[in-house]
């Protein structure tokens, strides 16, 4: 469990987020959604404390985050980011194994377990026989898969997502979501996650949290939250609203008319 | 299973090629021994043959040897550290450093022997951390950014060096310049002693380090969400650099390129995984130091060559080489 209690971040004396206030339950999926430089990722990333806090308390938990060494934050929380690049060539089943790095000693090679959640990972994630391919000579969508596995395999129960479906086509979009979904229900993990594909936050998420400049402006169920007037304040942009006729959730489209004025 | 079994690392693989290797280390400390300007029999030595071999002969093969581990151990873990297969101690100008500072310590200390090393310490500590500061930005490190923030402290401190050389006699200014480029000529068994306990510790500080070291070469950012501490890492692996290069250096100069070679080869027959990367360049660089300076002793024998120069020649072309390729 994740208590986030009135942070404040910024670079230097500038704020980028302002005094938010939430907590993510195991089995809970938060999606966080905001214009750009609203400081989602700022956010994100104060909550595995690579970016200190300026005021206010994290608890993971129901101990201050920063009570944790570094390795036992990343065997509890996990980080789905964007592309990186290394110059090196690297297999991708070292790339993987690095998630594991948090679960060993400074020396010594992985274990037979190790290798055995390693695997098991690149096959959920449609990556079967992909471990001995090198990284840099993937396509951006199966890199982003590789990344999705290596998180996997920390077995870290909460994970936070940063525009994990980018460069994904439609079936592993819905694959990541399964698969996010899942490990949310099994194993009593929450997943925190960024995104600007609203329709995608609405099916998946249970609580959507806005921001605009640094401030939250909204927070609750997808049906509380996602409305006309909320979106047009924080895109500023006219918006369609109705019901995916599947699963009844609010569905958002972008009203062109309106746009054009 | 039988995939895992297929594809997991074969440490006996690794282990098998690493004690090759040390094999052909050995087999090079012999033959080294054996040629020179003076041949030696292995057998019935005279008094002024075993003057030459045990005063002069083998601390130098074993300084050549322990430098080249220096070496090629600082560049495979600078290399991983700043994710820059171009990272080098002596195109970082961290070399430099340490010349510099074992040159004033000679100007001024020169009546204490240890005062070279610790100076020399000091001066590859100071130039690397020079070099990191203005090659990291906000934006990262470029692999451009870091090679032109090496140039220009080395441009910078071989100026320096080339003032304080203007204050040498004659005579030492010719010894002066051929330790700048890098010469075992002078090897003393108390150089070979502190250089080499400087590889021990240098090896097990970054063994300790290695798995790290592989995720800190995937991405800084990476790294630390999985659990290294970045910050540590990174001081850990300065700080043992600049002990192998110092020490290397107050040795022998700078000896140029050792660095880049050794860990390129290595990468390319065994994998980037440092685990192995760190240990086998160790071994191969004392082969390649020693080699070297064996075709400098007797190249033109009985003159000598800088062995600095001998490394330099084959690692310019293989620098532009991986240039054009990064």
């Amino acid at each position: 469990m994740l208590e986030v209690q009135n942070i404040t971040i910024g670079y230097g004396v500038c704020e980028v987020v302002k005094d938010i206030s939430f907590t993510l339950r195991s089995g809970e999926i938060l999606a966080i959604v905001g214009a750009n430089g609203a400081g989602k990722t700022t956010l994100l990333k104060s909550l595995n404390s690579t970016l200190p806090l300026m005021k206010g308390l994290i608890l993971l938990d129901e101990k201050p985050l920063g009570n944790y060494s570094r390795r036992e934050i990343a065997r509890k929380i996990t980080v789905i980011a964007q592309e990186n690049e290394t110059k090196f060539p690297i297999k991708v089943l070292d790339f993987i194994l690095s998630g594991r790095f948090a679960h060993g000693g400074n020396f010594g090679w992985e274990t037979e377990k190790d290798l055995r959640i390693a695997l098991n990972s690149l096959e959920i994630c449609d990556l079967k026989s992909y471990e001995n391919r090198m990284m840099n000579q993937l396509s951006g969508g199966e890199r982003q898969r590789v990344i999705l596995a290596r998180a996997l395999a920390t077995e870290a129960n909460i994970l936070l997502l940063d525009e994990p479906t980018t460069n994904l086509d439609l079936a592993h979009q819905a694959l990541m979501f399964r698969l996010v979904k899942e490990r949310c229900k099994g194993c009593e993990s929450s997943a925190i996650i960024i995104t600007h594909d609203l329709n995608l936050a609405s099916e998946f998420a249970d609580e959507i949290l806005l921001l605009k400049c640094g401030q939250m402006i909204a927070k609750g169920t997808p049906e509380q939250v996602l409305t006309i007037e909320n979106l047009q304040e924080i895109f500023d942009i006219g918006v369609l609203l109705d019901r995916h006729p599947a699963s009844g959730k609010p569905r958002i489209t972008m009203d062109f008319e309106k746009f054009k004025v | 299973m039988n995939t895992a079994k297929k594809i997991i690392k074969n440490p006996s693989a690794s282990l098998k090629l690493f004690f090759s290797l040390i094999f052909l280390l050995i087999l090079t400390l012999l033959l080294a021994t054996y040629f020179g300007s003076e041949k030696l029999s292995f057998f019935d030595l005279s008094e002024s043959d075993k003057a030459i071999l045990f005063d002069i002969r083998l601390p130098r093969i074993l300084l050549g040897a322990s430098v080249g581990a220096s070496l090629a151990l600082a560049g495979a873990s600078l290399q991983s550290l700043l994710r820059n297969p171009l990272a080098e101690p002596y195109l970082l100008g961290v070399s430099n450093g340490a010349a510099l500072g074992t040159m004033l310590a000679f100007v001024f200390f020169a009546q204490f022997e240890f005062a070279r090393p610790v100076m020399a310490f000091a001066g590859a500590s100071l130039a690397t951390f020079v070099v990191y500061q203005m090659a990291k930005s906000r934006a990262g490190m470029s692999v451009e950014r870091l090679v032109l923030s090496g140039v220009i402290v080395t441009t910078l401190l071989s100026s320096i060096i080339v003032l304080l050389t203007s204050l040498l006699d004659a005579a030492k200014l010719r010894s002066f310049t051929f330790w700048l480029l890098g010469d075992l000529s002078q090897s003393t068994w108390n150089g070979f002693y502190l250089s080499f306990g400087a590889v021990v510790i240098g090896t097990v500080v970054l063994l300790m380090n290695a798995r790290a070291l592989n995720l800190m070469m995937i991405g800084e950012r990476d790294a630390f969400d999985f659990g290294v501490e970045v910050n540590k890492t990174r001081l850990a692996v300065f700080a043992t650099s600049s002990l192998l290069v110092g020490t290397a250096v107050a040795a022998s100069g700078s000896v140029g390129y050792v660095g880049l070679i050794i860990p390129h080869i290595v990468r390319l027959a065994i994998g980037s995984d440092n685990r192995l990367v760190i240990p086998f360049s160790a071994i191969a660089g004392a082969i390649f130091v020693v080699s070297a300076d064996t075709v400098a002793r007797v190249a033109i024998a009985p003159r000598e060559l800088p062995v600095g120069a001998i490394t330099a020649l084959i690692g310019a072309p293989m620098f532009i080489y991986l240039l054009r390729r990064s």
